[in-house]
């Protein structure tokens, strides 16, 4: 918490007043609150103020070995959390110089984008909710949690799945797993128009969401913005596409992209992505089953595990945006020095208090969601 | 690009198509507890017969979740690798990575799929769990996450060691283990979890999982360091010792130890022999204490019992009735398992620190042990078993008819020895598979060809001798019989012609004494112009002691009786090695470094020198 957000200030005797927006605020996720400053029911000035949520994973991660670590990525955002584990992996496995099997490639590209698939309908429920359609929030939770239900099949961890580590994953798919997860595709498929009606297309929403939060591409570039809310302002970038990863240079799918940068672009980049993940995810069912093992390199013994000094900067696209470990090494047993440049901490903080200022208070938490911003990872 | 067709402003009617939902199923979720997937991480379980109380659970928890708890009534036998500590779990802590699951070296620990657990402010404690086979509410939930081919994350594939092969090494005595490169003793030590189940079990107490440690990180003079913290004979060990460390190395259970002993040979080999003999010297007494100790042999034993004295600045003089310091460790080992060079090192760095030997001075010859007991505050008898035991059948007296360690201790002398074409061994232990493996090399020197049979009375698959020494022998062409018991030697005109054999019926009397019987009607002639025997050794006490001295002492059925510290009855006199404990060269060290600390303490109680 910074100290001189909670100082008591002298308020002129006016319309203008201050307000702790947050952190015990129905449209506010975890310890994340912001201080606004209101001209009537315009925000004239907002300061976004993390929390203590988490605080010091990449002080921690310096004190734990190599594999330790793979426990304590996935925390940093709970929504999201496979995105993670992979980029710690790669940096780490880019590193040593390992060479990761081709099947374990599939199997993350599988964990990545159902990850995708929940932490979309987790979004679109909060975001719902903050324009007061908790229908779609109770959806999507339930929704969601059919995808939890897959992870704990192939995990063993509904949320946290600690399913990579540095030269694959721990556990190939259980009998019959991927035909559950064609069912499970089939079934959200079917939804959609459900959602559509209900959300996406629903006047309420519509008339809520448009022209509010408008990013402008230049903008969006100055702030370091990334992933959907980029898409949504017109710039077609996407690390899966433009710096492919894994075996994503060999899967079809399309960037969906938005012109009008609002929150309501935002929201429909996000609808169509979930599109393509499940044809990502269908062509991962049709493939897999021909791809043969093994799903990890041989690693050390992880007690006895020294990676070569070097440095690596390793990136994936998580479902907020461009997510990247930065890890040094200097030859021991622990990282040297790791970063994560997260896609929340721009998006919560940066973005949103240029966004909300000129904004309506009650628009304030649906920009929050509509840039999907992830408060765990925003105080890391 | 988006499908639905957000840019319709979408009809007045939509709201109506929620009627739609009216025609569907309700989706009605139970209220009953909901059983987890098959490989879910919950609470854990622990199978205590095959857990060992290794601690490598422990090692590995992301969040010091895990201490190690001693369970009283569980077996505790170091030298098997088995601990009487088990995990216990702190779920405050607990992520449920399964790290711990994953990297168990017996594969005891597992999750469960049980995830409920709740309690009273009272009760905080019940997160902390000794978890068993029950798991944490002894109730049978099924097994989740478990170790799997998978997500087993230990080395169990030790590296190769490079060797000669049988026919390049027959020929002659050189060295047929090559030893590790740096890069192979690396990757070794990097295998290692650092249980400490091999300094439990190994005699010496050594510290080998600092030092393989120190080898992974490449500092190889910390590796010597930690050696010679608890081994002056570290070359020899690395390349004879019976390594008990590797019998109860945690990794051995599912897989194959770490190289324990070929890792001490790695580092002792890869640093200078100057900068040893200084590491060796750290902690040197530079106070000289004016005490004089004897010690009378200058084996492993012996020579151990002299480092430590000789470092805590007593002046020792070690008296040694052949040309050469080591004992059976130079006359007994041939010099293709252990070469001379490499002996002369650990006796080299103990002779540096200023013990004196005296070479060719056989007590009861030379000198007696009553001008010993007079000239010096303390004597140490470590004289080994030099005297091979012999079989007693008839024929045994005849000339062809030879013990092992004689034959041995001339070939490194370097007696010139006229092998014939044929030869019998008789005994299953290592000292027969040394005198076999000897005179075949000797064979293929002198005629080209290897002719010796090795008769055993223990069955297959339980000898004495090491497997690898019985399985290198057989690659050299030695011919291996088991079950088979002397009857006699055969002799022609005097001379020896073959050995006779019986099959043993079984080696234990009821009582489980050693009494062995024999099918007479199986019996077999193995042609041989020699016959050795190698069946045990005993030591020459009585020559060395005196008349006078053998009575004045304490006896224990025949042998010297000693107490918890190696002292004998005499306050002056102490044993150690083989002649008081058996059977190998690290446990002569392990009794030297014992009567070295009793002598010690005697020596700084003694009073004033009249």
């Amino acid at each position: 918490m910074r100290a001189e957000n909670y100082q008591a200030r002298h308020q002129p005797p006016s319309h203008e007043y201050e307000l702790n927006f947050g952190p015990n605020h129905p449209g506010i996720e975890g310890n994340y609150a912001l201080k606004v400053r209101l001209h009537g029911d315009i925000v004239t000035h907002a300061k976004a103020d993390g929390g203590y949520l988490h605080r010091g994973f990449e002080k921690l991660m310096e004190q734990r070995l190599w594999i330790q670590n793979i426990a304590l990525v996935p925390r940093i955002c709970v929504p999201d959390p496979a995105p993670m584990e992979l980029a710690y992996s790669t940096a780490v496995e880019t590193l040593c110089g390992l060479d990761i099997p081709v099947r374990a490639q599939w199997l993350r590209v599988l964990q990545m984008e159902l990850s995708r698939i929940a932490a979309h309908l987790f979004t679109f429920g909060g975001h719902a909710a903050t324009t007061g359609m908790y229908n779609t929030m109770f959806w999507g939770v339930s929704d969601r949690d059919l995808v939890l239900d897959l992870f704990e099949e192939l995990t063993g961890g509904r949320v946290y799945h600690i399913y990579n580590i540095p030269g694959g994953v721990r556990r190939d798919v259980t009998e019959g797993f991927l035909g559950r997860v064609a069912q499970f595709l089939d079934y959200l498929e079917s939804r959609l128009p459900d959602y559509d009606n209900l959300f996406f297309t629903n006047q309420v929403f519509v008339t809520r969401a448009k022209s509010v939060g408008v990013l402008s591409p230049q903008q969006a570039l100055e702030l370091g913005v990334t992933g959907p809310n980029l898409r949504a302002c017109g710039l077609a970038f996407d690390v899966r596409r433009d710096d492919p990863y894994l075996v994503y240079d060999q899967l079809e799918f399309d960037i969906p992209v938005e012109q009008a940068g609002d929150a309501w672009a935002r929201t429909l980049v996000r609808r169509a992505e979930l599109k393509e993940s499940i044809r990502i995810l269908r062509q991962v069912i049709e493939r897999l089953p021909g791809i043969p093992g093994p799903i990890r390199a041989p690693i050390p013994n992880p007690l006895a595990w020294n990676v070569p000094a070097g440095e690596y900067y390793a990136r994936v696209e998580s479902s907020k945006g461009e997510l990247s470990w930065y890890v040094v090494s200097n030859g021991g047993a622990k990282p040297w020095r790791t970063h994560i440049r997260g896609p929340s901490a721009m998006h919560a903080v940066q973005v949103l208090e240029t966004l909300a200022t000129g904004a309506r208070l009650e628009d304030v938490a649906q920009i929050m969601f509509s840039l999907d911003a992830c408060p765990p990872e925003v105080d890391r | 690009m988006s499908d639905i067709a957000y840019k319709d402003k979408g009809s007045i009617l939509n709201p109506l198509r929620a009627l739609a939902f009216f025609g569907r199923k309700p989706i009605t979720e139970k209220l009953e507890p909901r059983p987890a997937s098959e490989r879910y991480r919950g609470f854990h379980v622990n199978n205590w017969q095959k857990c060992v109380g290794c601690s490598t659970c422990q090692k590995v928890c992301d969040n010091a979740a895990i201490t190690m708890v001693e369970v009283p009534n569980l077996p505790n036998d170091p030298i098997k690798g088995i601990r009487n500590l088990r995990p216990a779990i702190d779920y405050g802590r607990c992520c449920w990575c399964a790290l711990c699951v994953d990297l168990c070296p017996t594969g005891s620990i597992s999750l469960s799929r049980e995830y409920v657990h709740t309690c009273v402010d009272a009760e905080l404690d019940s997160y902390f769990v000794l978890p068993d086979s029950s798991g944490i509410h002894n109730m049978s939930f099924p097994l989740g996450w478990t170790k799997e081919a998978d997500n087993d994350l230990v080395d169990h594939v030790r590296q190769d060691m490079a060797e000669l092969e049988p026919s390049a090494r027959i020929g002659n005595f050189a060295e047929m283990v090559a030893g590790y490169t740096k890069q192979q003793a690396i990757l070794e030590a990097s295998r290692c979890v650092q249980c400490g189940m091999c300094h439990d079990a190994c005699p010496t107490q050594m510290n080998a999982p600092e030092y393989i440690r120190a080898i992974w990180m490449d500092d190889l003079e910390e590796a010597v360091r930690q050696i010679y913290r608890t081994n002056p004979f570290s070359h020899t060990c690395g390349r004879v010792c019976t390594h008990r460390c590797e019998d109860a190395c945690s990794v051995g259970h599912r897989g194959e130890p770490i190289a324990i002993r070929w890792l001490k040979r790695y580092a002792m080999d890869h640093v200078a022999p100057e900068r040893i003999k200084q590491i060796a010297a750290e902690g040197l007494s530079t106070a000289r204490s004016g005490r004089r100790v004897a010690i009378v042999g200058a084996g492993p034993a012996g020579m151990t019992a002299a480092f430590d004295l000789v470092k805590a600045g007593h002046a020792v003089t070690v008296f040694e009735a052949l040309a050469r310091a080591g004992g059976m460790t130079r006359y007994g080992i041939p010099d293709y398992r252990l070469p001379g060079a490499s002996l002369d090192q650990d006796i080299e760095v103990i002779t540096h620190l200023g013990v004196e030997v005296r070479y060719d001075t056989r007590i009861g010859r030379d000198v007696d042990m009553a001008g010993l007991r007079d000239g010096y505050d303390a004597v140490l008898l470590a004289i080994g078993l030099q005297y091979g035991r012999s079989t007693r059948i008839p024929g045994s007296e005849a000339p062809g008819v030879h013990r092992a360690v004689d034959l041995l201790r001339d070939i490194v002398a370097g007696v010139k020895l006229d092998v014939p074409h044929r030869a019998v061994v008789i005994g299953g232990g290592n000292v027969a598979m040394d005198i076999a493996r000897s005179l075949a090399r000797l064979q293929m020197i002198q005629h080209g060809k290897v002719g010796i049979t090795v008769t055993a009375v223990q069955p297959e698959g339980h000898f004495p001798a090491d497997l690898e020494e019985i399985k290198e022998a057989l690659e050299e062409g030695i011919e291996i019989l088991a079950a088979r018991g002397p009857q006699k030697v055969v002799l022609e005109n005097g001379q020896v012609s073959a050995l006779e054999t019986a099959k043993v019926l079984a080696l234990f009397d009821a009582q489980g004494r050693f009494a062995p019987t024999y099918d007479l009607q199986d019996t077999q002639i193995h042609p041989g112009a020699w016959v050795i025997e190698a069946i045990g050794q005993m030591s020459d006490t009585d020559t060395i002691l005196g008349m006078q001295l053998t009575e004045e002492l304490a006896w224990s059925r025949g042998r010297l009786q000693l107490d918890a510290e190696g002292r004998a009855s005499l306050p002056w006199l102490w044993a150690a090695g083989d002649m008081a404990n058996g059977p190998d060269v690290v446990h002569a060290v392990a009794d030297g470094h014992r009567v070295a600390a009793s002598i010690g303490r005697h020596l700084m109680t003694m009073g004033e020198k009249s």
